[in-house]
């Protein structure tokens, strides 16, 4: 399995990333952002930090990047595609999910270990959970505010696309405490909290991370 | 060339944090009589005169703005 890692110019978490496709026997092959070449990887992972410094708003120029084209195509068409923090913002902006993040109710940067609630474990990334599972991994941004129209909501709710929702007080005024979401197909997933620095107990809270990459490898060997 | 003006603001049922933020600092600083603040920006472009209105309205909208949290209005100005 070959899951391609992008970095842009303010990518942070791509080193990351890269290790938790690894720790679930995939090869990490690492995309650059002004490639238009997807390396005939069979998934892709949108890593957090700050592309193009988030200037204008986060993920606005990141959608832009010549690599994202390929990975619009590229989910068009099923391939497997994770957003993570800053590229759960890149795929919202990309439209490859609805809605947008906007900066957290209290304007506070949240970092802290936080529970999650896996609500949907049918999307290419969450075979791997129990429904209804709790895990516990970190979530560090200042701009994870879920926002979307009424009607948008409802959809998302009414097609059991919202993959994640936050378990306690909600750390940054997302609508429905929405941590991550899918769209239609449930081959793209976007979530603020990482995943991937949740992976082994030794450098992470828990190693509750380490099933989403799981999850992948499982739909690619059985393909 | 020609200056044309783009404001985004955050649409009127998107929680705008930043313009609560400055609000509430009024009045701590000595201000009183501001009810509501909202925040947004500001863009200023010079742009040759064969870019017309729709490719204007183009810009603003698919990448000045996020139309899903966003309003925007362009609008000429004299330079």
């Amino acid at each position: 399995m070959r899951v391609g890692v992008i970095t842009f110019p303010g990518t942070l978490d791509d080193v990351d990333a890269q290790r938790a496709v690894r720790y679930a026997d995939g090869e990490a092959v690492p995309l650059w952002h002004a490639d238009r070449d997807l390396q005939n990887v069979d998934a892709v992972i949108v890593p957090g930090g700050f592309s193009y410094g988030d200037y204008l708003r986060a993920g606005a120029i990141a959608r832009f990047a010549p690599v994202m084209q390929e990975v619009v195509e590229a989910a068009h068409k099923g391939m497997p595609v994770l957003g993570i923090c800053n590229g759960f913002q890149v795929l919202a902006e990309a439209h490859l999910l609805p809605g947008a993040l906007t900066r957290n109710h209290e304007l506070h940067f949240v970092c802290r270990d936080q529970w999650l609630r896996v609500e949907n474990n049918t999307t290419a990334w969450t075979t791997r959970y129990d429904r209804d599972a709790e895990i516990l991994v970190p979530l560090k941004s200042g701009e994870g505010s879920y926002q979307a129209d009424a009607d948008t909501l409802k959809q998302l709710e009414d097609e059991n696309r919202i993959v994640f929702r936050y378990v306690g007080e909600n750390p940054n005024g997302s609508l429905n405490d929405i941590a991550g979401i899918s769209n239609a197909r449930g081959n793209v997933v976007g979530l603020m909290p990482h995943p991937e620095h949740a992976i082994d107990a030794l450098t992470g809270p828990t190693d509750d991370g380490l099933g989403m990459f799981l999850s992948l490898l499982d739909l690619v060997v059985n393909a | 060339m020609a200056r044309v003006v783009v404001d985004v603001m955050p649409k009127p049922e998107i929680l705008d944090p930043q313009g609560q933020a400055v609000a509430n600092a009024l009045p701590r600083l000595g201000f009183d009589g501001v009810t509501a603040v909202r925040q947004g920006k500001h863009f200023e472009l010079e742009v040759a005169d064969d870019v017309d209105d729709a490719t204007l309205a183009k810009i603003a909208e698919t990448f000045l703005a996020n139309p899903v949290i966003e309003d925007w209005t362009v609008r000429r100005v004299e330079a």
